[in-house]
């Protein structure tokens, strides 16, 4: 189309046009953008996932030296009931050593009873050392099979390519033995 | 029209001389050659357009949370209105968007009826609107099934159990449908299957469907040919800006109906689970099938009214050959304008009686309707074609838009 009537339009009122254009495109983009949350947000955790995310724990069957592992948020939380050894070796530890320095005060509400995330920080996998005869690393704590992460009894990373400590999640003791993860 | 874009941009130009998609957008969208005279009725197609749109992104979020599954798939829907952040945004779009689909989509046919857009040259157009429309009621039929409720149900085994009505095999084919001895877990699971795919081979057809659309260009409400570069505008920004309006008052439309009345359209019985041993006492097709449900139940006989029901959607294949008239638009033909009007309104009467029950005076005017709808095609407009003397027709676009023009300014 070589008379093409748009471009006489433009002569005549050019500013007038742009301005339209301008803000018809700035109005389309941004509703799209508005209307594009709620698909973004359906595909994040459901109400009912969300209600599932807190697990109770009766902890008076576990002796002294058992680990129990328990479902929280589809995820492993190991939880440990610490010996003597265990809890004196997780504290005697020189800050400077750690990966991800932590004391094993601040890891543990119980000194007896240690609650992590038995995740591997590293890729995801699940660390050996719940029972008794599984490898446990150098440190005594868990070991990763799947690249050779070492965790020790307070569940800090010591060696391997994991770059943080088995995260500790919320939790809280409803009494002496019972426990209400998340 | 083709004229490849000199580009100012060189990454522009080096792409377009290996991929021309900028001058494949110009020559088809921007500069792309319309009508200086199409009115509001050439809306629709481009809403029906985003209807689909919106149709796939809204089916694609729920079906990452739906699952197909009989013993789950009813509280599955609940979940999602319920539980899901913004499901039940999701779902009443959807829903809603079937039956605005079905308006927007009958409108936009009702306007190649009354405009003789299914003339020669644009047969084959048309056509695949026809295919178009059978993929989409093929996936609304099959979407309805999918929540399990009572209507999802005993609507898929009435509707499946229609093939029962061919001879000899039909039997086989009913089970071979639904992969048992019932609607059950194979059935959902296959029609979820096909729920997912139809859409993606409906926007394949659309694409068809405009690729024909593009060879002769649109007809306009003059239903006269396209003369001389005169007659023309560009599509963009004149009809980008028209379909653009239209859209937004469209939108308006849809969203009154999903943010205050979303269930509206639907049956309070489909929020019932599906039950294998009890039939709702009033069972009905969603809205958009209820001409056809009149058709078939109008007729006293199995195979017969399954027939004449296929027959009422397959009549439009030959459309282009039963109308004998050359005159295009309805505006120049004075009593095919006044048939048309009456044949729109059987089409909504037989919608209504659809939604009747099948007994008495109900009946009686099913019948009557039913007779009538193909009287239209198979008599009336044959012979109309040959009787009926047109009204003299503009000499172009462009002389018929500047005389309204003129007339205007006076
Ligand atoms: C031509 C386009 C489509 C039409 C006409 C259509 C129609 C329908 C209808 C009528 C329903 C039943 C609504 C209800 O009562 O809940 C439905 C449900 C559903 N559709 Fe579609 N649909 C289309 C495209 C799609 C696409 C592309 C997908 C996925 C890729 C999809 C996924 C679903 C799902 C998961 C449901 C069940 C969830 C629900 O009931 O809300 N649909 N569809
Ligand atoms: S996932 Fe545990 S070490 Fe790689």
């Amino acid at each position: 189309m070589t008379d093409n009537p748009t471009n006489t339009l433009k002569e005549v009122d050019g500013p007038r046009r742009d301005f339209l254009l301008i803000s018809t495109t700035t109005l389309g983009v941004a509703g799209v953008a508005i209307a594009a949350w709620p698909f973004i947000h359906s595909i994040n955790p459901a109400k009912d996932v969300l209600a599932l995310a807190s697990t109770e724990v009766d902890l008076s069957a576990v002796e002294v030296g058992q680990a129990i592992t328990v479902m929280w948020r589809g995820k492993p939380v190991f939880i440990r009931h610490r010996t003597e050894e265990e809890i004196a070796s997780a504290a005697d530890v020189d800050m400077a050593e750690l990966r991800d320095p932590q004391t094993d005060a601040e890891r543990v509400q119980k000194p007896e009873w240690l609650i992590a995330v038995g995740v591997c920080t590293h890729l995801g996998c699940i660390p050996s050392g719940q029972n008794l005869g599984d490898k446990r690393g150098d440190w005594g704590g868990w070991f990763c099979p799947c690249h050779g992460s070492a965790y020790d009894t307070s569940g800090r990373i010591r060696k391997g390519p994991a770059p943080f400590n088995l995260p500790v999640p919320p939790y809280a003791f409803t009494d002496d033995t019972n426990i209400v993860i998340g | 029209m083709k004229h490849s874009t000199k580009s100012s941009n060189r990454l522009v130009q080096w792409i377009d001389d290996r991929l021309p998609i900028f001058s494949y957008a110009e020559a088809n969208v921007i500069a792309y050659p319309t009508p200086k005279n199409l009115n509001y009725w050439w809306n629709f197609g481009s809403i029906a357009g985003i209807i689909l749109v919106i149709m796939l992104v809204t089916g694609i979020f729920l079906a990452m949370n739906y699952q197909p599954n009989a013993d789950v798939a009813f509280a599955s829907v609940e979940r999602i209105v319920r539980d899901v952040n913004y499901g039940w945004l999701l779902r009443y779009l959807h829903m809603n968007g079937a039956s605005m689909f079905f308006i927007i989509v009958y409108i936009h046919m009702f306007r190649g009826m009354y405009f003789g857009s299914y003339k020669a040259p644009r047969e084959i157009l048309w056509m695949v609107g026809v295919v178009i429309y059978l993929a989409m009621m093929a996936t609304a039929f099959m979407g309805y099934v999918l929540p399990w409720g009572q209507m999802s149900f005993w609507g898929a085994t009435v509707i499946t159990n229609l093939f029962s009505a061919i001879p000899v095999i039909g039997d086989y084919i009913v089970v071979w449908i639904w992969g048992g001895f019932s609607v059950d877990m194979p059935t959902i699971n296959r029609f979820f299957v096909w729920h997912y795919l139809l859409p993606m081979i409906l926007v394949m057809l659309v694409v068809v469907h405009l690729w024909a659309l593009h060879v002769h260009k649109s007809n306009n409400p003059l239903g006269i040919d396209i003369k001389t570069p005169q007659d023309l505008m560009p599509f963009h920004p004149f009809y980008t800006i028209k379909d653009l309006f239209g859209l937004g008052i469209f939108m308006i439309f849809f969203l009154f109906f999903v943010f205050f009345y979303p269930n509206f359209f639907g049956e309070p019985d489909n929020y019932i689970p599906a039950n294998p041993m009890v039939t709702p006492p009033h069972i009905l097709p969603e809205w958009y099938f209820l001409p056809f449900y009149a058709i078939l139940r109008a007729v006293p006989d199995k195979l017969g009214g399954v027939i004449a029901m296929f027959a009422g959607v397959l009549i439009l294949f030959v459309l282009p050959w039963l109308d004998t008239s050359k005159v295009r638009s309805a505006a120049f033909r004075p009593i095919f304008k006044q048939l048309f009007w009456i044949f729109v309104a059987d089409c909504l009467f037989l919608g209504w009686l659809g939604a009747r029950p099948a007994e008495g005076i109900y009946l009686v005017l099913s019948r009557l309707a039913t007779g009538y709808y193909f009287f239209h095609f198979m008599v009336l407009l044959p012979l109309v074609g040959k009787l009926e003397k047109p009204k003299p027709l503009p000499s172009s676009i462009f002389e018929e838009v500047s005389k309204n023009c003129r007339t205007k300014e006076d």
